[in-house]
C-alpha cells in the first residue's frame, strides 16, 4: 500500500484510557482504509462540555488551546469521541465567527488563532473522504444478517447549524456505514434521545436519571429489533452498560445485547484480529453473537 | 405675475399644535406673486372646501397652495374643488407640514415646526409657479376578464363578473377546476358538505355563457396595461380533444397504469388517464404525460383503442393562446407546507401521520374510503386520533412566523367529523391558542370540548414515534405544566399554509407584488384590500394569506365589483404624472427601456416624408406610466422629464429652500 | 400557589442577571411547551424548562433558584433544537447554575460520589460533572 494519508488526530481524556478499545480498533481500521491517525503531539482536556451560555469565554480558552495544537499539524482535525467534537467543532465555529471572542481568548492564551481549522469526525472522513463505497469494497468479513441499532446520542448531532454532520433528526450516517459493513440497520425511536451524559455526577437524583434514560435507550432498541448496539461516545457506552448491567442484576431471564463502539464493528468487517480491536473489553462480547450469526 | 393662493390648514391641533401656523401664512403672504393667505382650522371640511371654492373665484387665482396634511389624505380633495371652482386641478398643490413636519416635532414653542413649515410651504409654491395645466390621460377599456385560479375565490369572481354581464376567461394550472375546497368533507361552523355547495358553483362556471374555461393552463405572459392587457396562455396538452370527448370513462376504466392521486393527497391511485376526481370539471381526462408508457416509449395504447369517439390524441401538443381583457384577478390559493420539514412528527415515515387535507379526504363521502376513518397503513378504525396544530405555522425556525388561521377550527371540525363517524373514538388537540375569532366560531370550538368530547392539551408537541404498533405522541400540556405520552392509532398534522408554489414567479409575469413570505401584497391591507399597486390586476382568496371560504368567497366578489367597477365606462381616467419624452433630444440609447419597472417604454419609429424610417427615440405608453420617474434619473440626454414633476419644477423647489 | 405580582418582578435584577449571561431573552419565549414536551428529563423537575421560563418572564427569582430543574438539565439540546422561536433552556439552565455555585458553593460533594463511579466511567464524565456541580 502507497503512503497512508495521515489525519491529526485529537484523542482527548478518555480515549487513552477507558475508551482505549474504540481508539486502538478506529487506528487499525484506518490504515486498512489508507489513513493514518496521528496523535497531536501536545493536547489538553477540551473541557468535556461545551459552555452552553453567551457568557462562556474562559470555558472556551482550554479547547482553543487544543486548536491550536491541531492547527500546528494541518488544517484538519478528527476526534473519535461525540462530546470532543461537539466541543472542538463549536468553539471553533465560535472563534471564527465572533470577532470579540475571538480576541479575548487569544490575548489569554497568547496565541492568534482564527478558527481556519477544519473538525471533523472519524465517521466524516469515512463517509467523506474514504468514501461509503470504498469502504465496503475493503470489506473481507460481511456482517451480513446481524441486526443492528446505531445509538447516536446528542453531542453529535446538536445543535444542527454548529454540528451539521447529518440531519439531526433524523440521521444515517451510522446506519450507511453498517449497511457498507453487509449488516442490517434497524431504526428505533431514541436513537437521538440523551442516555443521561454526565448526570452519574449529580448525586441519587442524577444516577436516577441516568439509569432511567439509557434504560430508554435500550428498550427502544431491542424492542426495535436490534441484537447489538453500536455507538459513538464513550460516556454513552458507559451508560448504556452500566444500564444493561442493572437490568441483568434485577430482571431474571433478560438476556443482554452486546454494546461496542463503531469502530470495533468495522475493524471486524474490515478483517483485523479479535485482540487488535480488544473485543474482550466491552461488557458483553460480540463474539458469541457473531457465533450465532455465522458472521 | 401668477395669482396664488396659501391657504394654512391648523388640523384642529395636528399641526397647530408644534406649527405656528398665522406666522406661515404672514410669511407665505410676503412673496412675490401670493394675492392672498389663509390661516383655517380644518381646511377638509365642508365649510373649508366651500372657502377655498368661493374665494379662487372671488380672487381669480391662477395656482393654489394648500399647507396641510399628506398629498395621500387630500390632494384629491382640493383639487375636485379647484376644480369646481374654474381652476386647472393640477394647478393645486399641497405642501405635506404634517406628517412631514407636525407630527415628528415635538417643540411646543412652535420654533422649529415653524421654521420648518415654511421652508416645505415656500418649496412647493416655488414648484407651483412652474406649474403647467395638465389634462387627464383618457384610454379605452377592453370589457372582458381574466380570472387566474378556479378555486373558490376565482370561481366566485368569474361568476359575479360574467353575472354583470361580461365575458370572464377562467384560467387554472389543473385539470379540473375546484381547488382546494373540492376536496374538503364539511365545512365549519355550518358542518355542510363541502362538495354540495361547491359542484354547483362548478358547474355553473363551467356552463355559464359567459365564462370561458381553460382548464389544464398556466399564464405565461402578460403584456399591456389597465384595460388593455394581452394574456398568453399555454394550454397544456391533454392528449384529448376537448371537442370530442364525452367523458365516459372508458379510457380511465381500461387503462392498466396507476399513480399516486395528487386530488387525494397519495392516500389512493389515479390511473395514468385520468379525472382528478369524479365531480371534475370539465369531465375530460388529461394523459400523465411523465409516466404514459405510449407517450413516454410508444407502448401500450389501450385508451385510443377504448375510444370510441376517438377523442385519444398522442400527437397533441401545448397550445399558446393570445388573450385580450381589460382586468384581472389573481386568485391562486395556497399549497400546504412540505411536511417533509417535519422529521420529529415522522410525517413519511409513518403511515398513520397524514396532514389536514388527507384527513378531509378520509372523512369525504368521495374519498378513498367512502368517509369511513381508517388508518393509512392497515385501513383499521383508529380508535384515538392525535390532531397536532400549529405545525409549522408561528414557527420562525421555520421561517412562518405567521398564523395560519383556519386550523383551529377545521381541527375542531375534524374532531366533530371523527366522533359522528367513530363514536367510542376519542380525539386529543394539541393547540397554542384557540383562534376561533368569526361568527359561530368559537361556539364551534367550545361544542367541540363541551359536547362532542374532544380533549384539548394546551401545548406543542415534541415527536412523535412509534411503539408496539401505536404512535406514541410526546409533547406537554402546559396547563398542568407536564409532560404527556399519548398512545394513538392516528395523528394529523395541522400543517401550515403556504404560498402557491410558484406564487413569485407568476407575480413576476403580471407586475405584482408579494411579501417575504410569497403571499400577493395588497396595493392597502386595510383600505384597498382587492387592488394591486398594478393598475387593473385585482386579488381574490389565500394567495394574498391564509383565509377561510367566507373570506375567500367575499374577496372574490369584492374582486368582481371592483372589475365590474373599471368595465363601467368606456374610457379610463388616468393622472396626467407621466414621463414625457423630448424626441429632438433621444439618442436612443435605450437606458431608459431596461430602467422602466413597468414595461411601458417602446421603441418610436420617426420617418421623413417618403416614409423612410430616419431615427428611433423612445415612446411612453401614458397607459403603463406610473410616473416614478426612474427613466428620468437613467435617461443620459436628459430627454425625458415627468408632467407636474418637471426638472424647472424641482429645481424651483430646490432653489427656494 | 399564589403570586403578588408587582412591577418589580418584571423584568427583576434576578431575571435580567440570568438574559445577560445566558444570552437568551425570556420574553422570546411564548410557552408553546415543545421543550417540556420533547425534554428528556422534565419528568424528574419540579418545573419544566418551560415552566422556568415563564416564571423568568412573571420574576419569581425564588421559585426559580428553590427548583431541582437546573441539576437535572442533562445539556443535550433536545429543548433548543425544537424550539420554534429558537431560545435555548439548556443555556439558560447553564447560567442558572453557574448563579447558584458562585453563590451556594458546590452542589455535588465530590467525597460523596461512589468510589465505582470515580473508578470507571469516563473521564469525560467526571470532568463535566465537575463543571456542572461544583464552584
Amino acid at each position: 500500500m502507497s503512503d497512508l494519508t495521515k489525519i491529526p488526530y485529537y484523542p482527548g481524556c478518555t480515549l487513552n484510557t477507558v475508551a482505549k478499545h474504540f481508539e486502538e480498533s478506529a487506528a487499525v481500521s484506518a490504515k486498512t482504509l489508507g489513513f493514518e491517525l496521528v496523535e497531536l503531539e501536545q493536547w489538553n482536556c477540551c473541557g468535556a462540555s461545551f459552555p452552553m451560555s453567551a457568557n462562556n469565554t474562559m470555558g472556551l480558552s482550554a479547547p482553543t488551546k487544543v486548536l491550536v495544537e491541531a492547527n500546528k499539524a494541518g488544517d484538519t482535525v478528527t476526534t473519535l469521541c461525540s462530546v470532543c467534537y461537539n466541543v472542538l467543532k463549536r468553539t471553533n465555529k465560535v472563534v471564527k465567527d465572533d470577532g470579540e471572542k475571538r480576541r479575548v481568548i487569544n490575548d489569554f492564551i497568547e496565541e492568534d488563532y482564527d478558527g481556519g481549522l477544519n473538525v471533523v469526525h472519524y465517521l466524516e472522513i469515512l463517509r467523506d473522504t474514504v468514501g461509503f463505497d470504498k469502504v465496503k469494497e475493503s470489506v473481507t468479513r460481511s456482517l451480513k444478517g446481524l441486526k443492528i441499532g446505531a445509538y447516536y446520542g446528542c453531542m453529535l448531532l446538536r445543535p444542527f447549524e454548529d454540528m451539521g454532520i447529518d440531519d439531526h433528526e433524523g440521521p444515517t450516517i451510522i446506519e450507511d456505514l453498517l449497511k457498507a459493513l453487509g449488516a442490517e440497520p434497524v431504526d428505533f425511536p431514541n436513537k437521538i434521545e440523551c442516555c443521561g451524559a454526565h448526570l452519574g455526577a449529580g448525586g441519587k437524583e442524577g444516577e436516577e436519571v441516568v439509569s432511567r434514560l439509557s434504560a430508554c435507550v435500550m428498550r427502544s432498541a431491542v424492542g426495535s429489533g436490534a441484537e447489538l448496539i453500536v455507538t459513538s461516545c464513550p460516556l454513552c457506552q458507559y451508560n448504556l452498560e452500566e444500564s444493561q448491567a442493572e437490568v441483568v442484576k434485577n430482571v431474571a431471564g433478560y438476556s443482554a445485547v452486546p454494546i461496542v463502539y463503531f469502530t470495533q464493528l468495522l475493524g471486524l468487517a474490515l478483517g483485523q484480529a479479535d485482540e487488535m480491536l480488544s473485543l474482550d473489553k466491552n461488557k458483553w462480547d460480540v463474539r458469541e453473537l457473531l457465533k450465532d450469526k455465522e458472521v | 405675475m401668477p395669482r396664488i393662493g396659501v391657504f394654512v390648514c391648523q388640523c384642529g391641533n395636528n399641526i397647530s399644535s408644534t406649527v405656528d401656523t398665522a406666522k406661515v401664512a404672514e410669511e407665505m403672504s410676503k412673496l412675490p406673486g401670493v394675492v392672498l393667505t389663509e390661516d383655517y382650522k380644518f381646511m377638509c371640511s365642508s365649510p373649508g372646501q366651500d372657502m377655498l371654492k368661493e374665494t379662487v373665484a372671488k380672487n381669480k387665482l391662477d395656482g393654489i397652495v394648500v399647507a396641510a396634511c399628506s398629498p395621500h389624505m387630500h390632494e384629491k380633495t382640493f383639487r375636485k374643488a379647484v376644480e369646481k371652482a374654474g381652476l386647472n386641478p393640477y394647478k393645486c398643490e399641497i405642501a405635506n407640514i404634517r406628517e412631514q413636519c407636525s407630527w415628528v416635532h415635538h417643540d411646543t414653542t412652535k420654533k422649529i415646526g415653524t421654521a420648518k413649515s415654511i421652508d416645505l410651504t415656500r418649496m412647493v409654491l416655488e414648484r407651483l409657479k412652474r406649474n403647467k395645466n395638465l389634462t387627464k390621460i383618457s384610454i379605452p377599456v377592453n370589457k372582458r376578464a381574466l380570472v387566474i385560479g378556479g378555486g373558490i375565490a376565482g370561481i366566485q369572481a368569474a361568476i359575479d363578473i360574467a353575472d354583470g354581464g361580461r365575458d370572464v376567461i377562467l384560467v387554472e394550472k389543473e385539470p379540473s377546476i375546484g381547488g382546494n375546497m373540492a376536496k374538503l368533507s364539511e365545512t365549519f361552523p355550518t358542518m355542510d358538505c363541502s362538495q354540495c355547495i361547491m359542484t354547483p358553483k362548478m358547474v355553473e362556471a363551467e356552463l355559464h355563457d359567459r365564462i370561458q374555461l381553460y382548464t389544464y393552463s398556466e399564464v405565461e405572459k402578460l403584456d399591456g396595461y389597465i384595460g388593455n392587457f394581452s394574456v398568453t396562455i399555454r394550454k397544456k396538452a391533454r392528449f384529448v380533444n376537448e371537442d370530442l370527448c364525452t367523458g365516459c370513462g372508458d379510457c380511465w376504466n381500461k387503462c392498466p397504469f396507476k399513480a399516486d392521486s395528487e386530488f387525494e393527497h397519495g392516500l389512493t391511485k389515479r390511473k395514468l388517464i385520468y379525472t382528478p376526481f369524479p365531480q371534475s370539471v370539465p369531465n375530460i381526462p388529461v394523459i400523465d404525460k411523465e409516466r404514459c408508457p405510449k407517450i413516454l416509449k410508444d407502448k401500450c395504447g389501450l385508451c385510443e383503442k377504448v375510444c370510441q369517439p376517438e377523442a385519444i390524441d398522442y400527437t397533441q401538443e401545448d397550445e399558446i393562446v393570445v388573450e385580450e381583457v381589460g382586468a384581472i384577478v389573481v386568485a391562486t390559493g395556497y399549497n400546504l407546507m412540505d411536511e417533509a420539514r417535519f422529521a420529529p412528527y415522522g410525517y413519511g415515515k409513518l403511515k398513520d401521520v397524514i396532514n389536514g387535507l388527507q384527513f378531509e379526504r378520509l372523512a369525504s363521502s368521495s374519498g378513498p374510503t367512502g368517509g369511513e376513518i381508517q388508518r393509512p397503513s392497515d385501513g383499521k378504525v383508529p380508535e384515538s386520533i392525535v390532531f397536532i396544530q400549529c405545525v409549522g405555522s408561528r414557527d420562525e425556525s421555520k421561517g412562518v412566523s405567521y398564523c395560519s388561521k383556519i386550523c383551529c377550527m377545521y381541527t375542531a371540525k375534524h374532531t366533530m367529523l371523527y366522533k359522528h363517524k367513530v363514536h367510542d373514538g376519542q380525539a386529543y388537540v394539541f393547540y397554542m391558542d384557540i383562534r376561533s375569532g368569526g361568527k359561530r366560531y368559537e361556539e364551534f370550538t367550545r361544542r367541540a370540548i363541551e359536547q362532542e368530547g374532544a380533549m384539548y392539551l394546551r401545548g406543542r408537541v415534541s415527536r412523535v414515534y412509534e411503539k408496539n404498533g401505536k404512535l406514541m405522541v410526546q409533547g406537554a400540556d402546559t396547563l398542568s405544566g407536564s409532560q404527556v405520552v399519548i398512545e394513538a392509532d392516528m395523528v394529523v398534522l395541522a400543517t401550515a399554509l403556504v404560498s402557491r408554489q410558484g406564487a413569485d414567479s407568476l407575480a413576476q409575469k403580471l407586475g405584482i407584488g408579494y411579501d417575504k413570505h410569497k403571499f400577493y401584497s395588497e396595493y392597502h391591507p386595510k383600505l384597498k384590500p382587492v387592488e394591486t399597486i398594478t393598475g387593473g390586476i385585482f386579488l381574490a382568496g389565500s394567495c394574498v394569506g391564509p383565509m377561510d371560504i367566507p373570506e375567500s368567497v367575499s374577496m372574490g366578489s369584492a374582486a368582481a365589483s371592483k372589475v365590474q367597477a373599471l368595465f363601467s365606462a368606456d374610457m379610463l381616467d388616468r393622472e396626467p404624472i407621466t414621463s414625457k419624452v423630448r424626441e429632438e433630444t433621444c439618442n436612443a440609447c435605450w437606458d431608459c427601456v431596461t430602467a422602466c419597472p413597468y414595461v411601458a417604454i417602446s421603441k418610436k419609429e420617426i420617418k421623413n416624408r417618403k416614409g423612410e424610417v430616419i431615427r428611433m427615440v423612445a415612446n411612453v405608453n401614458d397607459g403603463l406610466c406610473t410616473g416614478c420617474g426612474t427613466c428620468i434619473a437613467a435617461c443620459r440626454s436628459k430627454t425625458i422629464d415627468l408632467a407636474g414633476y418637471t426638472d424647472e419644477q424641482v429645481y424651483a423647489a430646490l432653489n427656494a429652500f | 400557589m399564589r403570586i403578588k405580582l408587582q412591577n418589580s418582578n418584571i423584568g427583576s435584577e434576578f431575571v435580567k442577571y440570568i438574559e445577560r449571561i445566558s444570552g437568551e431573552t425570556a420574553m422570546r419565549c411564548y410557552q408553546c411547551g415543545n421543550c417540556t414536551g420533547g425534554c428528556p428529563v422534565s419528568y424528574k423537575m419540579d418545573h419544566g424548562p418551560s415552566q422556568i421560563i415563564r416564571l423568568m418572564q412573571i420574576g419569581q427569582d425564588e421559585e426559580i433558584q428553590k427548583a431541582n430543574s437546573m441539576w437535572v438539565c442533562v445539556g443535550c439540546m433536545q429543548c433548543y433544537s425544537r424550539c420554534p422561536q429558537s431560545v435555548s433552556a439548556a443555556s439558560i439552565f447553564e447560567s442558572l447554575r453557574a448563579q447558584a455555585l458562585r453563590s451556594d458553593g458546590d452542589h455535588t460533594e465530590i467525597a460523596e460520589l461512589p468510589k465505582e463511579f470515580l473508578k470507571n466511567a469516563p473521564q469525560q464524565a467526571i470532568v463535566c460533572g465537575f463543571r456542572k456541580f461544583v464552584s
